[in-house]
């Protein structure tokens, strides 16, 4: 295995990466913390949508992400032919 | 029955439990002592990693602090959750695919550097020892309350039992061990969480209760936002602080999620880089579990309390002291519940308002005392009891784990004796781990109150210290040894004087320098981590550019961790 192929394996890792952590980052401190106040009118139980986003939705999201990723790694790892 | 001899039975029977796992699963060989011969499955080791991970802090103190800061508290719910997103991203597949034993001897190979390696020790041995110190106080409180046995005694038996089957499973009797503990302790968490969800909301599940609608047909939300500040408190949605802090403090405990050395071990004993990658989600499941519950038993536990004092939500008449119902009673004799009759009218006058409240609930009570508020059968205290002691036990015995390969494998074989036989390691392994536990047992016995503040510094240090040393060795070739070893010192010293300067040197409170509110405005030193973690980045890409690059043979290395293929054949030792 040539040192080129893994190269274009691991800057599709690190795109895929990239992309992960967007979301992680948006749900989290974005959607539950500072963009907080633009969604006040945005209701979920009684409560504006930041706070049930800090308080569950982020979690499901971050779930989410990880079975993602590990999904897509393992496509990725096949496409390249690195799998174990 | 009693409810003494029924706390007796569950607490109990899950040592029994526990024992017979013990037995069942000896270690042989340091492979299996460290790392649990790398035949665990996935979802076994995600849940094994629940239940390292969940502390006592986790079962015992989070929903009432939840509870007291509502919205406030959200770090506690993202930090402690979204850290296994960069864990799962960022470290465990490529730490995996090194295929080594310990955190240390991955930053002393890619940094080529035995003082690299030390130094990765010291922030270990600094970070689980004060982990497990909390873990141990939280041992002595379940015994004292629940099997009415003196604090400090409580805490001598709770050695006693992790010493037994961590010292003889190693890694792999203490996954076992902590399979069951997870099981029991998200037993013991959901069916109060379930009843008091139903009572309140009718709702089954606790998350839907949490949006759900109360009795009068309005959300749970705005009638305890509604009830609370009529009282004089501080609305239960309110962010109570700076958007910057709750950014900071989020990231945090995300980071030093990510960085603590006894999580990151877990995930060197399934079989496969792939493997890794799933049970990083599954670990997270089985979190997300009690976390999610978690938030919506803080607001119904504040809207029972409440509820309790001012029935039917009428906020102008309190019940009569007299009147109080027996948990009150129960948790006054602890001391965590006071009730001081200031204006002498004989009613519970329960506000917002520090010179007139007359109640002072202590927040660690609520996850313990929430069967007795919802009347909840008796069987349901002693499984309360036996969740939390497990919650407490599996973690300390994780921490035990880490600190112990840490000195056998890289004190000992790397650096003082090589020529050591199998044998002998796991021999030391033994003997570091019985040395730590005794050590551990006797402070927290001391009665010292030392569970907040040592957490926090637990968290910032492994944040500031292991998590960018190691994130840097897999995502660059350049951090050489140099820049690695200034890194994690700037790093861990920045974070320990910010916290002994707000908390007293070596947390003497006495000696503290800055009392009035944090030094950098809006950075409160539980924070502080984040930017330690920032410190570290900055020192170590700085010092390593100015410095030799490092040899082809650790670029060689780099480029291998960064792909799974070969990972078996990199386990041989």
């Amino acid at each position: 295995m040539g040192t080129k192929d893994n190269s274009a394996y691991w800057s599709a890792n690190k795109r895929l990466i990239f992309f992960c952590l967007a979301v992680w980052a948006f749900v989290s401190f974005g959607m539950g913390i500072l963009f907080r106040p633009f969604l006040k009118d945005i209701s979920i139980g009684g409560a504006d949508l930041g706070f049930w986003m800090a308080q569950q939705g982020s979690i499901y999201v971050f779930l989410f992400i990880i079975f993602f990723y590990a999904f897509a790694m393992n496509r990725l790892d096949r496409k390249f032919g690195v799998n174990e | 029955m009693s409810q003494y001899a029924i706390n007796m039975i569950f607490v109990l029977g899950s040592f029994g439990i526990y024992f017979g796992i013990a037995v069942w699963a000896r270690a042989g060989s340091t492979s299996e002592f460290y790392a649990a011969g790398r035949g665990v499955h996935p979802v076994v080791n995600g849940m094994a990693t629940a239940a390292d991970w969940m502390s006592a802090a986790s079962f015992i103190s989070m929903a009432g602090l939840i509870a007291g800061l509502g919205y406030a508290a959200s770090p506690f719910l993202m930090g402690w959750t979204g850290g296994y997103v960069l864990l799962a991203l960022l470290l465990a597949p490529y730490l995996r695919k090194f295929g080594k034993f310990t955190v240390p001897e991955f930053i002393g190979d890619r940094f080529y550097s035995n003082t690299a390696r030390t130094v990765a020790v010291v922030c270990l041995i600094i970070a689980s020892l004060t982990y497990v110190l909390g873990q141990m106080t939280g041992v002595g409180v379940a015994f004292s309350r629940f099997l009415e046995v003196d604090k400090s005694i409580g805490i001598w038996i709770g050695a006693a039992i992790v010493v037994f089957y961590a010292v003889l499973g190693g890694m792999k009797g203490v996954t076992y061990t902590q399979v069951a503990q997870y099981v029991v302790l998200i037993i013991a968490y959901s069916i109060p969480a379930i009843f008091i969800s139903l009572n309140l909301t009718g709702n089954f599940f606790p998350q839907i209760g949490l949006i759900g609608d109360v009795e009068s047909g309005k959300s749970l939300l705005a009638e305890l936002n509604a009830l609370i500040t009529e009282l004089g408190f501080k609305s239960y949605t309110d962010p109570g602080t700076s958007q910057f802090t709750l950014v900071l403090y989020t990231l945090s405990l995300m980071i030093g999620t990510a960085g603590l050395p006894h999580v990151i071990i877990r995930f060197f004993t399934v079989p496969k880089v792939s493997d890794a990658r799933w049970s990083a989600g599954w670990a997270l499941l089985f979190i997300a579990l009690l976390y999610t519950q978690a938030s919506a038993v803080g607001a119904m536990a504040r809207y029972n309390v409440t509820e309790t004092i001012y029935p039917g939500g009428d906020t102008s008449s309190p019940i009569r002291f007299d009147d109080r119902p027996q948990w009150m009673k129960n948790w006054e004799v602890t001391g965590l519940l006071k009730f001081e009759d200031k204006n002498n009218d004989g009613l519970i006058n329960y506000t917002g308002d520090k010179a007139t409240n007359e109640l002072d609930v202590n927040r660690d009570i609520i996850t313990l005392a929430n069967p007795e508020i919802a009347n909840l059968p008796a069987w349901v205290i002693g499984l309360i009891a036996a969740g939390g002691i497990a919650a407490a036990l599996s973690t300390a015995a994780g921490l035990l784990l880490a600190i112990s390969s840490a000195v056998s494998h890289d004190l000992i074989k790397a650096q003082i004796n090589p020529g050591i036989s199998e044998k002998g390691e796991l021999m030391w392994a033994r003997i570091s781990m019985v040395v730590t536990i005794v050590f551990a047992t006797y402070i927290a016995s001391l009665g010292l109150p030392l569970a907040a503040q040592t957490v926090a510094l637990a968290f910032g240090l492994a944040a500031a210290s292991i998590f960018p040393a190691l994130m840097m060795g897999i995502f660059s070739k350049r951090i050489n040894n140099v820049g690695a070893i200034a890194g994690m010192l700037a790093g861990i010293s920045t974070t320990l004087l910010y916290i002994f300067l707000h908390k007293g040197w070596f947390f003497i409170a006495s000696t503290a320098v800055v009392t009035d509110g944090p030094l950098i405005p809006h950075v409160p030193d539980t924070a502080f981590g984040a930017i330690g973690a920032l410190i570290n980045f900055v020192v170590a890409v700085v010092v390593s550019n100015a410095t030799k690059e490092p040899p082809a043979e650790i670029q060689e290395l780099v480029e291998s961790v960064r792909v799974p293929a070969g990972a078996g054949a990199a386990v041989g030792h």
